[in-house]
Order: C-alpha cells, then structure tokens, then sequence
C-alpha cells in the first residue's frame, strides 16, 4: 500500500505544481481586463422558422457548410435534411435504430453520419446516383454508445462514445486510424478546430482534452466542471475551448494560457447545459439548458444577455450557421426552431 | 486535477445515481428556504364555504417570495423556475392536474418528502390502476377522474384483466386506511398522492419530467435504488425517507493509472503559459474586429433573408464580386484570404502576376491530398512531390533542409499527412511575405474601394 500512497503523492504534488505555474501567468483576469468594455446590448432573437416533421424527441442537429441546409436526428428513428428557408425535408432517411444521439453534416455536403446506442457510425451519401440515400459505411469499433461524430473532410472522421474515447476513421476502408484514449468517464461530445489539426472532446469525468489529430496525443487536459461535461465547441479564433455541464454552468478555457478564463452561470439557472454554440464573432455564447430554454451570453462579461424561449420540452442540440446569419436548436418537444 | 466528487461520480465513468438528482438537490435547497418558519412563503388555512382548504399559499405569494430571495430580476424568470419546480413536483396546484406556476390567486401546497422525485421512484403500472381504482370508489366529486385518467383506468383494465381481482383488492384496502384518516389530512395527503401521479403520468401534452437523457440512463449501474412500488405493505406515506443521500466515494485510481497520471502532468509541467492580460487582449480584439460581421449583434445589409426573406445577402456571397465588407475581412489574417473561395482566387491571380505563385499552389495541393480517399493518395503525393519539390521540379518551392529530408523519407511511404512539415514550413513564409505583400497591393487595394470595372459594352 505504501507504494500506492507515494504514487498518489507524486501525482497530486505535480497537480499542484501545475496549479501553482498557472497562476504564475494570473497577472489579470478576464473580468478585470475586459471591466471597462459596455456590456453587449441585449439580444432579442425571434423563432423565423420551425421545422415540424419529427415523431419524438429531437437529439442531434447540425448545420451543412452551405448555411441553409442542417440534419437533425430523433428518437422516431429518422434523419432529415432540412432546408431550413423553406422548411421543406430535402430527405427523410430511415434508420436502422431509432436510438440514434448524434448526427453530423460532412464539410462537402455530400454525406451525413449519425449513430448511437447501436455503437456505431453509420455513413450515409447524399448523392448516389439514383437520387435514393443509402448507408455508405458502418463504422463499428466501439464497444460503448456513439455520443458525437464530427467530418474532417469526405474521407475521415472523428467520433466520441461511452466507451470513454474517440476514434479517427477513415471512411472508404472503414477502419479505426487513430484510437485516442485517456479519459476516465464516457465521452459526450467532441469539436473539431478551425484548421482541422486538433478536436477537443468534453467527458464524463468532468474534464475537457485537447487532441493532436496527427500525433494521436492529448494535448492539454482542463478540469474544473463538478459534473460531466455534456457539450463543447471552439471560440472562433480556435484558441479558446467552450464546455457546458450538467453542474449547470459553462466554462471558457484558453489554450494558450493553459486554463480558466471565466465561468458562465447564474443561482437561478439550475439545469444543465446539453449544447453550446458561439456566435460569429464570438461575442455571444448561445447555450441550451434542460430547462427548456436557450441562454446568450456575453463571452466577455459573463452576463445573460439574452433568453430565447419557444420550446416546451428539453433543448437537447444547438448550432449557429457558418455565416452566423441564424441559431437552430432541436428540443425534445420534436421541433427544431430557427432564430435570428 | 482529479474530479471532485460531489454527484457520486465513480472514476469508471458509472453513475450512482440519477442524472437529475443534482437538480433536485437544488431545488430542495430552495424548497427548504421556502418552508422555513421566518422566511418561508406564509401558510395557511383558508376557508370556503363549508369547508376548509388546509396547508397552502398562492402562486403570486410564490413569485413574490421568489423575486425576494432568489437572484431573481423579474416575473417571467420566477414562473420559469416555478413552473420548473411545479413540474418536477415539489409544489403543486391543489385543483389543477396541469403543473404550471401562475402568478395570481390560484393555491398551491408543498409536496411530501416521501414523493419527492429524489426518491427515485418509478412507479409501475400496477400501482398506477391501484390508484385510479382506489378513486373511483370514493364518492367525492373532488375526486372524479378527470377523462385522460378514466381512459387510462380502461386501458389499465384490459391490460391487467387477469390480476384485476389483486388490483382490486389491493385498492379497497387503500380506502379502507384512507377512511380513517383525519379528514383535513386526508384532504393534504389526497392532493400530494394525486400530484405524484401528475408527475409520473403527466396530463397528456405535458413534459414528463422523470425522463432521463439515454446517454445518462445507460450508464446508470443501481436500478435497485429505484423505489417501483408506491402502494406495497412496507411503504406508509407518512414516514419520512431521507432526501440528500450522500454522494458515494468515487473508485480509487489504479497503479497504472496514477504512472499515466504522473507521466502525463509531469510532461504539462513546463509547458509555456501566456499572461492573461495577453489572453484577455486577444480575445477583445478578436470579438471586437469581428462584430460588425456578426448578424446577432449588427444588423447585416443586405438583410438577413430569414428576417426579410430576402436572399440578396447569400447571393452576393456566391458571386464572383465580391462586396467592400468581405474583402476588408481579408486583411484580418491569412485565414480569412484562405478560407474564402474569392479570397484564395484573387490571391492566387496576385501571385502569378508575380509569377511567386507556387507557394499558394503547393499549399492548396496540400489541403487537397488531405481530403482524398485513401487509395488516391499515393498517387497525388507523387504528382506533388514531383510538381513542387523533386530536383528540377517545375514549380519549386523553398524549404528548410530539416522540412525536405523529413519530406522526402515520408514520400517514400506516402500517406495524407507526408507534407505537414512542409506545409506548415511554407504557410509561415506565405503568412509574412507573399500576405502581406498581397494586402499591400494596388490590386488589393482596388477592391476594397469597391472601384467599379468599366463595363466593356456601355451602349
């Protein structure tokens, strides 16, 4: 046992050596820095559009390059391709598990993925010859549900799961590239940085990682959440990683300076954050809550700025266009709605 | 640093305990205030008519207490979390079965502990036809079933035919014992079994509150925490069951994890750390060059088709012109110029007209054999390799020696990532010197003054 015990010293010592080199760089914080810049006027975003077509409760969406299209998934066992301007379903394509979690939109356009409690990624191609949408690759490696599923380009990509890590595949061959392991709990969502080298993922162990997609190593490690981590994103910039909890706050890390810039939270939200996206600039952090709300955010100050109220039921995805001309959330009331 | 353990978080990643139980811990903090003696929500007894109604307090009396106590600013954000509150079942409207908070006179009373959503109940349906039978037979209108409530009895009869005798039975008892009871507490205990019910088999079209995220659920390892029956021998609503149990220790790390661990940190030990002030700087900056291209903050023109339903906006972004705003983004940093198609073709025009534009090239090659299928790698980097870098390569591009010998053994078993050295190698060259010349530019400069071309057939 004793051995166990300098081991255990070790390691909390070095964490406390690396607690102490992080606040070596504290000469200022976020809020003293930015305290004498206006708080963002207050955000009013009214719902343009709801997207009505679902039978259950919606788990996934994701919006395509192109700023008009997006996929969502549900529990009904369905993906749809919507354009959201018209609302129309530019496909309905059936699954073979309706316990689907997550679905994603490729970079090209030309195919989505999705996957869940069937433990597998399955690859459908948007543009088959015959116009029909048929599975492309079932991606099966893990041995835990598929919670998040990000492209890198037509070939490869990046997925999450319970199984506690994620996985590079590349598509036409169907096999695992790169397995990255290190977490200790399930792994809930994942996001890829603007150049595409590295993603971070947010986990069950309430901590969030930085990864070098080439190199296969964890990057940086950033903890502080009291709960699992059930949403992450970049800042637009890619040198700042966004997490939403279940202990019903979000946090701002930066890279760089290797830690906390600024915790997001208020005594009267009590629901955790399933999903976040930020807005173009950054300014604005849009969380949704199982609350049933959406919650603005100035980045900077760290105050609500906005409510976008509409669903009846929890909002279980988010996602702001690449132009960031609009915000799409999918609740589990079955509806999507698109706000600016 | 080592997770905290304050949800009952084993380091294997399983729950102990319900997803939403931090939730309800929450909410019982609150609740707890509200009941306090001195600063609680008054109660009360009120009478009507002939009778009295015992035990409870308005929904205004709520939303004040609420706007009082709580970080609270105003009305809307007290009915949100009372409504939350309601719907999870810790107070509840005594002659409505549709848990809202309403900011008025309507009255309210607190549930029992024993029916708290904590207790992790899941009532089976059993209990379920125990109670709507147990209704039918007390003759008080108050307690008519409401007609969601008679078609689920009828429903629960043809699914429980063979044991309906059992159900029966089990409900007279339950009358029986209810008849006994002091009438006023009959009255408390009749409301909070029938707000139990509300939450566990919700009016239809209301949100089912109990429901748990299937990431959350599948993990969960004690079923047997789960109280299922309401109505069995052991269980009298009037005891009290404990509410904050506390967290259970999390699994202490292995031996081979703690090695990882300390491999791991002993590695971020002397990893460089900018200032804050830098970092908060860069952020400011970042958010404050961007704004103006951010339509949640400023309004976009032409406007924002979902508003106006007017498409202009993305049709100028599709053509080839490209507006005076896009082009002054180039400036922001290579990025920009890169990511934008018009960007990367006025870009790549510039450098030819210089005839430096195999940098821009190889690059752009790069970030392509990136994207393709496997099998059409191998080729790709030999087309590269030989348009950009082999001795007497057309379109040769300067690299550092340390770039080109890594290049040159990666080509030789070329896989999508055989460039990378060279690639970020030449994208610092591009960023400080074909950039920033490109920027500096007449060419440049024309269009971000928006000079118009004189158009060749003007009559």
């Amino acid at each position: 046992m004793g051995e166990m015990e300098e081991l255990r010293k070790e390691a909390d010592n070095l964490k406390d050596q690396i607690t102490e080199a992080r606040k070596v760089v504290q000469d200022t914080t976020l809020q003293e820095a930015v305290a004498g810049t206006t708080l963002v006027g207050r955000v009013q975003l009214k719902t343009r559009k709801t997207l009505r077509g679902h039978l259950a409760k919606i788990y996934a969406m994701h919006w395509g390059t192109d700023t008009k299209l997006c996929v969502s998934a549900s529990q009904d066992g369905k993906l749809i391709v919507w354009d959201t301007l018209t609302t129309n379903k530019v496909n309905a394509i059936p699954l073979k598990s309706s316990w689907v979690m997550t679905c994603a939109y490729a970079p090209s356009g030309n195919m989505v993925a999705c996957g869940g409690l069937d433990n597998m990624c399955s690859i459908y191609n948007l543009k088959g010859k015959d116009g029909n949408v048929k599975v492309m690759r079932e991606l099966a490696a893990h041995t835990g549900y598929l919670s998040c599923c990000r492209f890198l380009s037509d070939s490869e990509i990046i997925t999450s799961s319970g199984d506690c890590t994620c996985i590079l595949w590349d598509i036409e061959t169907g096999t695992e590239k790169t397995i990255f392991a290190g977490h200790l709990g399930d792994c809930m969502s994942l996001a890829v940085s603007p150049d595409f080298k590295m993603f971070i993922s947010g986990a069950c162990d309430f901590t969030a990682k930085l990864w070098d997609i080439r190199e296969a190593t964890c990057r940086q490690t950033f903890s502080g959440h009291e709960s699992d981590i059930n949403a992450i994103g970049f800042f637009p910039n890619g040198n700042a990683v966004i997490t939403g909890s279940d202990d019903a706050t979000c946090k701002l890390y930066d890279l760089r300076a290797d830690q906390e810039l600024i915790t997001y939270q208020d005594s009267g939200i009590m629901c955790g954050v399933t999903s976040l996206a930020p807005s173009l600039s950054g300014r604005l952090l849009l969380a949704g809550y199982d609350d049933f709300n959406v919650n603005i955010w100035d980045m900077l100050k760290a105050e609500r700025v906005g409510v976008l109220a509409g669903h009846d039921n929890r909002v279980s995805c988010i996602g702001v266009s690449s132009d960031g001309m609009a915000c799409c959330t999918g609740s589990w009331d079955s509806f999507l709605k698109i706000w600016n | 640093m080592a997770q905290t353990n304050s949800v009952g978080q084993g380091s294997n990643g399983v729950a102990d305990e319900s997803p939403n139980m931090i939730v309800y811990r929450k909410m019982e903090d609150v609740i707890a205030r509200m009941q306090d003696e001195k600063n609680g929500i008054p109660i009360r007894t009120v009478k009507s008519f002939l009778s009295k109604i015992p035990s409870v307090f308005s929904g205004s009396d709520i939303v004040q207490w609420m706007i009082k106590n709580l970080n609270i600013d105003d009305q809307v954000e007290a009915l949100h979390l009372g409504t939350l509150m309601a719907a999870h079942g810790y107070f509840f409207p005594i002659s409505d079965h549709v848990l809202t908070l309403k900011d008025d006179g309507t009255f309210y009373r607190f549930q029992t502990p024993y029916f708290w959503p904590s207790n992790c109940w899941e009532p089976e349906n059993t209990d379920y036809a125990v109670y709507l039978c147990k209704r039918t037979m007390q003759n008080k209108a108050r307690l008519e079933l409401a007609d969601y409530e008679a078609e689920s009895l009828a429903r629960l009869q043809r699914a429980f035919a063979r044991k309906w005798e059992f159900i029966f039975m089990q409900a007279e008892a339950q009358a029986k014992v209810d008849k006994k009871r002091d009438k006023i507490e009959r009255k408390i205990l009749d409301s909070q079994e029938r707000a139990f019910w509300d939450v566990h088999r919700p009016v239809p079209g209301c949100v089912n509150t109990t429901e748990v995220d299937i990431k959350k659920s599948s993990r969960m390892k004690n079923p047997h925490k789960t109280r299922k029956s309401v109505y069995g021998p052991q269980n009298d609503v009037r005891t009290h069951s404990p509410t904050h149990t506390p967290a259970p220790e999390a699994k202490p790390a292995t031996e081979e994890e703690l090695q990882d661990q300390i491999t791991y940190w002993g590695g971020q030990l002397d990893r460089h750390r900018l200032k804050m002030s830098k970092v908060a700087e860069s952020l400011l900056a970042y958010t404050e060059q961007y704004v103006e291209y951010d339509p949640f903050i400023t309004p976009t023109d032409p406007s924002n088709p979902w508003i106006s339903d007017d498409t202009t906006v993305w049709e100028l972004e599709a053509s080839k012109e490209p507006g005076q705003q896009r082009v002054k983004r180039w400036a922001f940093g290579i990025n920009e110029v890169l990511k934008d198609q018009v960007g990367r073709e006025q870009f790549l025009k510039f450098l030819e007209s210089e005839f430096s534009s195999e940098n821009l090239r190889f690059w752009l090659a790069v970030q392509e054999v990136k994207k393709r299928p496997i099998r059409e790698v191998p080729t790709r980097v030999q087309e590269i390799w030989q348009e950009f870098l082999a001795s007497g390569a057309p379109s040769a591009i300067n690299v550092d020696s340390k770039s080109y010998d890594k290049t040159t053994q990666n080509v030789k078993d070329p896989g999508r990532y055989a460039f990378e050295d060279a690639q970020d190698h030449i994208f610092k060259l591009m960023k400080s010197d074909s950039y920033s010349r490109f920027i500096r530019s007449s060419a440049y400069q024309e269009l971000l003054q928006a000079k118009k071309k004189k158009s060749k057939n003007l009559f």
